[in-house]
């Protein structure tokens, strides 16, 4: 069960920043557990001196030098966590900022995958996918969030910390990719029965790559062209699917489930539930409910001859 | 009439009684404080299975051993169980068999009432764990946010058990507070002023207060959803205008507050026991007192810091990072005064000493994350991760569980008669602290690394394996612990060596009468002329004369001075509470189906109330 093996590494770790936020929030992790970790030694070794040194005199005297050290304890306290506050304060209005250059993406959070929508002035430009992010490296994005079922958050910690999807609640949050890489994350809040498989990617990018990709990606999906692909499709517009999934450039145009047109470059299926293999998107058509029990999408009944005239088809899509 | 004579009197004025149905008659403290402590753990041993199911589970990647949806449950229940069934009904439970011991009285305020509120809470577990066997338990997690909860996201009847076990717990939970506050305030021993009150009594009422204060906030929350999904109204649905952060707000109003309700017991019972096994008394008793009274304030104006991924304004964060921050300086003022009570005093390594350094090593590590989690950009990346798992166990087990076990074995021979095994006490804390620590240090890297709260599996390629592993190992060593610390208590019921009445030469009046005390508690009520009375007047101290010894007759102090106001008769054996509950109980089951429930529940419990507070006869209550 090696889900993923053609990826060296999965990067999800808020300690290994590769984002602007993220390192600013790791710099500031370093403050406080340099200084915890010190108050916690100082706190022990006074603790077990307490224990271990040689005793006299009354037990219950109050010498006026244990008021003293208590008091400066106490003190210190005070004035550490005052400097954790304006440190923490300090980096909470750094990374609040909300440039006015930046990309912006709209991220809806559905039980349970991303929908991912670029916005563009044109319609026509639009790009809709889903589950994984492309963004230029050095250029800010920012990501309007929704959801219209239940609380999701978005949460990439080698981007930036997290922010949660409220129905109700429109919310949003800049993310400033450093250097090229794929950084993974998964949905944060408890958002049903497989909250543990909402995965989402970050590909960042050059900007060069990137404009690439946007053009790519906004063209509708590559016409079927073998025999096979051919029959791909029509069993795909025949069967349920269209119902619920688009690809664009055909008559499917569904939009309750992730638009499928360049379904072939991406990573997963089911949000981090499988890999994007043959074998894997076979089995999902046919049994999704094995490997993302509860998920929206439904077992389709198909002819063994079917289902790979499907998986060729769609496997086509880049 | 002499000693013996009137002994005999108070015996017969105060006993329970006998028969095939006492038992559901029974109101006094004593045994109604033992079966509520047996109860909750009861409870607390169901709720660590589940806690062992999970990390089975999570032990490997992809593993198959629980499904999702009935991980769901069990983490749900698991932090229903931890929460609601055992850490505010242990403590309560705790203060009702010690307090009137330890403040010099023959009972506690409103008995009855106590009789009806652990009857609630037996109900309550007992339908949430029948729900979970019927595989139908809660799946939303012990906050149960909407819209997950709403009638749309989360349909069938688990969020409504969710919402009835609240009302089940915090009916039971707001009356022992009352009883617990009025004990304390009025019930004290001649000359127990204000300032000479034992500090596990100013926790106690410090908690009380804040149940008083914080339960009701949580009771409007689940009659919200209730309403939502009984009766339709649209209180949490963002689509008819209603606002779903609203339920966060509610929750989180009650739900930070529990925190420090479930410790500050602890903190009062460390400090019982810092004291005794240091031989001498807590250093700055008043700055221990300022320090919980100010925990209990602040305690209230840092709800906010479970939102802050929410999105709040630059202010709003600013605020409550400041509040969360500011509260460690009391915990820290407590921490100082306990090591400066170890310096200056002369400690024996007695188990429940242990227990309390153990305490000190885990919950200053819970305090300091504490820290981390209260400032915003911190919190956005360890919120919801297993970071905060490990943060508020290391509070929670290490606040409330180890102060517990230490203050468990303290008062064990006070109310079995009986010590526990002090080899095996050694052993179990070594288990449960090793264990501790083994399960929960590496969920601050694994939260650190990315690690979600609340999965029910991950992929191998994360990382997450081996950290993930040693924690399984490390709770298999804390059950371990804790079996043998419970099997040394049921052992130690029997066999154990007998106590006498003061075995630890302790300071406070539990000790001044036999082990297990008789059921008048005192036969002369103590007068109380120092903080420490047991151990600077143990001979002569002097007492209280006048008390009927053929009434139910306790006396009732002054709040401040404790200076002795009048006599008042207490309440008899009676099954009324019993009935009561059982009525309350089948209209909150009822509930689940129908709002007419609560209508016809009502108009039964008015009729059963009725009964119970039916004045009886005067002179009848005293010949009884």
């Amino acid at each position: 069960m090696t889900f993923f093996a053609h990826l060296a590494f999965v990067h999800q770790s808020a300690l290994d920043p590769a984002g602007e936020h993220a390192r600013a929030i790791a710099r500031l992790w370093d403050v406080f557990l340099g200084i915890t970790t010190v108050i916690y030694v100082l706190v022990m070794i006074a603790l077990v001196v307490g224990l271990l040194r040689k005793r006299e005199g009354d037990a219950s005297r109050n010498p006026r030098s244990t008021y003293v050290i208590v008091s400066i304890a106490g003190g210190l306290t005070v004035v550490i966590l005052f400097g954790l506050l304006i440190a923490s304060i300090f980096t909470g209005r750094a990374i609040a900022e909300r440039p006015k250059n930046a990309i912006g993406i709209t991220l809806r959070g559905k039980q349970w995958w991303w929908q991912v929508e670029y916005e563009a002035a044109h319609p026509s430009n639009r790009i809709l996918s889903a589950n994984e992010l492309t963004i230029p490296v050095g250029v800010p994005v920012t990501l309007h969030l929704h959801s219209s079922d239940v609380i999701h958050s978005f949460w990439v910690p080698g981007l930036h910390g997290k922010r949660d999807l409220i129905p109700g609640h429109d919310g949003s949050i800049t993310l400033l990719a450093e250097k090229p890489g794929v950084y993974r994350g998964q949905c944060a809040e408890f958002c049903g029965v497989q909250h543990a498989k909402m995965a989402l990617w970050v590909n960042a990018v050059s900007p060069s790559d990137y404009a690439r990709w946007a053009d790519a990606e906004r063209t509708p999906a590559r016409a079927p062209q073998t025999e096979a692909e051919i029959a791909g499709q029509q069993v795909f517009l025949r069967a349920p699917c269209p119902l619920c999934h688009a690809i664009r450039g055909t008559d499917a145009s569904g939009s309750t489930a992730p638009d499928l047109t360049h379904l072939a470059t991406r990573r997963s299926l089911g949000a981090g539930a499988l890999p994007n293999t043959r074998e894997a998107l076979g089995g999902w058509i046919v049994d999704a409910q094995r490997a993302k029990p509860g998920c929206q999408m439904p077992s389709i009944n198909l002819r063994p001859d079917e289902l790979s005239a499907l998986v060729d088809y769609l496997g086509s899509l880049r | 009439m002499n000693e013996l004579e009137e002994r005999a009197l108070l015996e017969k004025t105060w006993a329970n009684e006998s028969g095939p149905f006492a038992w559901f008659r029974q109101v006094d403290h004593r045994s109604i404080g033992r079966r509520f402590l047996f109860t909750a753990f009861v409870w607390f041993a169901c709720g660590g299975v589940l806690a062992a199911l999970m990390r089975i589970q999570l032990a490997r990647p992809n593993n198959a051993f629980l499904s999702a949806d009935r991980y769901d449950q069990i983490f749900t229940l698991h932090g229903i169980t931890m929460m609601f069934l055992f850490g505010v009904p242990v403590m309560e439970a705790l203060a009702v068999y010690v307090l009137p011991l330890m403040l010099g009285t023959r009972a506690l305020a409103f008995p009855r009432a106590n009789a009806y509120a652990y009857y609630l809470f037996l109900f309550a577990g007992i339908m949430v764990y029948t729900a979970l066997l019927l595989g139908m338990a809660p799946d939303t997690g012990w906050f149960s946010y909407v819209p997950l909860a709403s009638p749309m996201f989360g349909p069938g009847k688990r969020v409504d058990i969710w919402a009835e076990l609240v009302n089940f717990t915090e009916i039971s939970a707001l009356v022992v507070a009352i009883e617990v506050v009025v004990t304390i305030l009025k019930q004290r021993a001649p000359g127990m002023s204000i300032h000479r009150m034992p500090l596990y009594v100013w926790s106690m009422l410090v908690t009380a207060m804040m149940i008083l204060f914080a339960m009701p906030s949580v009771m409007v929350a689940s009659n919200f959803i209730g309403l939502d999904r009984l009766v339709g109204t649209h209180l949490f649905n963002p689509a008819e205008g209603g606002d779903v952060l609203l339920w966060q707000h509610l929750f989180w109003f009650f739900g930070h507050p529990e925190v420090y309700i479930i410790f500050i017991p602890g903190l009062g019972i460390v400090s019982s026991i810092t004291a005794v096994f240091c031989r001498r008394p807590v250093f700055g008793y008043t700055a221990m007192v300022l320090s919980l009274v100010a925990t209990a304030f602040m305690g209230f104006g840092l709800w906010v810091h479970h939102m802050f991924a929410t999105g709040l304004p630059q202010s709003g964060e600013s605020f409550f990072t400041a509040a969360s921050m500011m509260i460690a300086i009391p915990s820290g003022v407590q921490i100082f005064c306990w090591i400066a009570t170890i310096w200056l005093g002369r400690p024996s390594y007695r188990p429940p000493f242990l227990f309390v350094l153990g305490f000190l090593a885990i919950f200053v590590i819970g305090g300091l994350t504490g820290v981390m989690v209260a400032s915003v950009p911190l919190d956005l990346q360890l919120h919801d991760t297993f970071f905060v798992v490990a943060h508020f166990h290391y509070v929670l087990i290490g606040g409330a569980v180890f102060p517990l076990l230490g203050g468990i074995f303290y008062w064990f021979p006070k109310m079995t008669g009986r010590l526990m095994n002090e080899r095996l006490g050694h052993l179990s804390f070594w288990l449960t602290f090793v264990g501790f620590n083994l399960t929960f240090f590496p969920m601050h890297k694994l939260g650190l690394a990315g690690m979600p709260r609340r999965v029910y599996t991950y992929l191998p390629e994360t990382g997450w394996t081996t950290l993930n592993v040693l924690s399984t190992i490390g709770a298999g060593i804390l059950s371990l612990g804790m079996l043998v610390y419970f099997g040394n208590a049921l052992w130690s019921m029997r066999r154990g060596r007998a106590a006498g009445s003061n075995p630890w030469d302790a300071d406070t009046l539990e000790w001044s009468t036999s082990s297990p005390p008789p059921v008048y508690n005192f036969q002369h009520l103590p007068v109380v002329t120092s903080r420490e009375p047991l151990w600077h007047e143990p001979d002569q101290a002097p007492i209280v004369t006048g008390l009927a010894p053929d009434k139910r007759e306790v006396l009732i102090t002054r709040v401040l001075d404790a200076a002795p106001d009048h006599r008042y008769t207490y309440p008899h054996p009676t099954v009324w509470p019993f009935a009561s509950a059982v009525i309350t109980g089948m209209m909150l089951v009822a509930g689940l189906f129908t709002p007419w429930a609560f209508a016809i529940g009502m108009a039964l419990l008015a009729i059963f109330l009725t009964g119970w507070f039916w004045p009886s006869n005067p002179k009848k209550e005293g010949d009884a």
